[in-house]
């Protein structure tokens, strides 16, 4: 006869019925993490102080990434900052460029045209789709679904080459400007990024075959890092995170941006707040990207040959062609590249990003170099949040919690 | 209903001292010693759960030298309101939100680290991305802007750094006594 050994995992057992068995509990450490570290996602440091297995205290310590963004806008100038939000959170530059534009034309009073805003929504939602996809394969990677990360970052190739046909460039696109996008997408584009979106449901779904009921995925991720909904709005979280936590705020359904008003898609919400649920928020939010994608095109097929770059002289540069052949148009050229100057005033512009609401508040005295230009970086308040996730939980837990606050040092550090 | 309407019966005679911004955004002119009775009433009696971000301007060589900015959001009526608040360059002091807003720390702290205002009554105030200790607050307009004088600054700092003795207090944590 045999005998069944039953194990009995430690799931969802809080840290205190652990102490118990841990030889080491009631002596402090001090425990450096980071900042070369593969788990904390780039240049983060954590100080955390263990007791036995336990995290007591966590002290998050950033700025290792810091290049002066801010400092430098107010030395560029407004357009020659475009390139510089690429680098802030650069797995998805598009979003980006889109939040600062969007905050230079609240205070230039400027109407993008229909086309420009299509365009930007296709390329910000192809742009999510790729930032989501990074942090699954980079979680999963952390928690041990290596497979994920080689799933994740296949798709991920897949729309680099879309964004490569596009605007050229696989990463720091800097593809939006002040008044619109560049250039106008062309036909065979479109039929590429509606065959890549059409075939991506079908992925998402063999993603969550991988982890959804996965007993590992499930284990280190349900429980862990529970947040509620007050702590989450008194902490200032947003995007996902604050999805997840039961609070069903979208700035695309709230404050509607580039027509996103005029598309049809849902906005999930989790219950609990847990690392589960926030994975669980941004697998569905990939499907109702593609949705959008979708929709995107439509309205591209139907809008041919419309303007994607609004005409205002004071702020778009003209096309190259004309540059070459009236005096009139050099003259606009060379005012707007040496000394583009924005009306007197402040305005605040903020997207729904990856990570949270992305906000750009812009300060302008009416002369070519900004006065003030402060990012809103929703990594950085997602960063604030980890010791509220992780304090007096094991150890291993901090892997899960930094891998679904999904944050990027780039954007974080500045 | 507009915000401002909303508001008012809370707030009373600061409602009075509100602008709109460019983008068609309420903002209330504050003093910095009312910074935080404003603040909680609007959290507490306007249902401004969320703070989206604390920062400062710096208007230099004008005085009041800094305007510092406190942006609210309120998640359930979509509405936002701005609150700012003048303080001078020789000692600029607000009081702390972060007893209302946990998550008001680190956008403090940040404020701090770039341009020396301080927070009083943040505990644990101190620099954010800058280095423990450094010699200046970067963001103020004063700060050099380009080439190698930024680099400069930097050096000198990290040489005298080595040379000081641990426990030597350094101008960064002189500010915050």
């Amino acid at each position: 006869m045999t005998e069944t050994v039953t194990l009995e995992y430690a799931r969802g057992a809080s840290a205190a019925s652990l102490e118990g068995d841990d030889p080491l509990h009631g002596e402090l450490m001090e425990l450096n993490v980071g900042p070369q570290h593969p788990a904390t996602h780039g240049v983060l440091r954590l100080k955390v102080t263990l007791d036995g297995e336990t995290m007591r205290e966590i002290e998050p310590d950033v700025g290792y990434l810091h290049r002066g963004k801010e400092k430098t806008c107010e030395t560029l100038g407004w357009r020659k900052f475009f390139v510089h939000t690429d680098r802030l959170d650069y797995v998805q530059p598009l979003m980006n460029n889109c939040g600062y534009a969007l905050a230079l034309e609240k205070l230039a009073g400027l109407r993008v045209p229909e086309r420009g805003q299509i365009l930007r929504v296709l390329l910000m939602e192809l742009s999510r789709i790729g930032a989501h996809l990074i942090y699954l394969g980079t979680t999963g990677i952390d928690l041990g679904a290596v497979t994920m990360f080689f799933f994740c970052f296949n798709e991920r190739e897949k729309l680099y080459d879309l964004l490569d046909a596009y605007t050229g460039h696989r990463m720091n696109n800097t593809y939006i400007r002040i008044g619109g996008v560049y250039a106008d997408a062309e036909e065979s584009l479109l039929g590429a990024v509606e065959a890549f979106v059409d075939q991506f449901p079908s992925k998402v779904d063999e993603f969550e075959k991988m982890l959804t009921g996965n007993r590992i995925w499930y284990d280190r991720n349900h429980g862990v890092g529970v947040l509620s909904k007050e702590d989450a709005l008194a902490w200032s979280l947003t995007g996902p995170i604050l999805r997840a936590s039961g609070v069903e705020h979208d700035l695309r359904k709230a404050e509607p941006y580039s027509g996103y008003e005029t598309y049809e898609f849902d906005v999930p919400v989790g219950t609990v707040g847990d690392c589960y649920d926030r994975y669980l928020v941004r697998v569905e939010e990939m499907r109702q990207s593609a949705r959008i994608c979708k929709q995107a095109v439509e309205k591209l097929k139907r809008t041919r040959g419309g303007e994607f770059l609004a005409e205002d002289r004071r702020f778009v540069l003209p096309p190259k062609s004309d540059v070459r052949h009236s005096m009139e148009e050099l003259i606009f050229q060379f005012k707007i590249v040496t000394d583009m100057s924005l009306p007197k005033g402040e305005a605040y512009g903020a997207i729904e990003s990856s990570k949270g609401e992305l906000g750009f508040y812009v300060v302008s005295d009416g002369t070519s170099h900004p006065m003030r230009c402060h990012i809103r970086a929703p990594g950085l308040m997602n960063v604030q949040a980890i010791p509220l996730l992780a304090r007096g939980r094991l150890l291993s837990d901090m892997v899960a919690v930094i891998g679904s606050l999904d944050f990027v040092m780039g954007e974080v550090d500045r | 209903m507009n915000v401002l309407e909303r508001i008012r019966p809370a707030l009373g005679d600061l409602a009075a001292r509100s602008t709109t911004s460019q983008e068609g955004m309420l903002v209330l002119e504050i003093a910095a010693q009312e910074a935080h009775d404003a603040i909680a009433k609007l959290r507490d009696a306007c249902g401004f759960e969320t703070c989206t971000f604390v920062t400062a301007v710096d208007r230099f060589p004008a005085e009041p030298r800094f305007e510092v900015l406190w942006q609210l959001h309120s998640v359930a009526n979509d509405e936002r309101v701005r609150l700012r608040a003048r303080v001078n360059g020789a000692d600029p002091k607000v009081p702390t939100i972060v007893d209302l807003y946990p998550g008001a720390a680190f956008s403090e702290r940040e404020c701090f680290d770039m341009f020396g205002v301080v927070f009083e009554g943040h505990r644990g105030l101190k620099r954010l991305l800058m280095p423990e200790g450094y010699d200046h607050f970067p963001l103020r307009k004063d700060f050099p802007h380009q080439g190698i004088e930024p680099d400069r600054l930097y050096r000198e700092w990290d040489a005298r750094r080595h040379q000081r003795m641990p426990d030597e207090p350094t101008v960064g944590r002189e500010t915050l006594s």
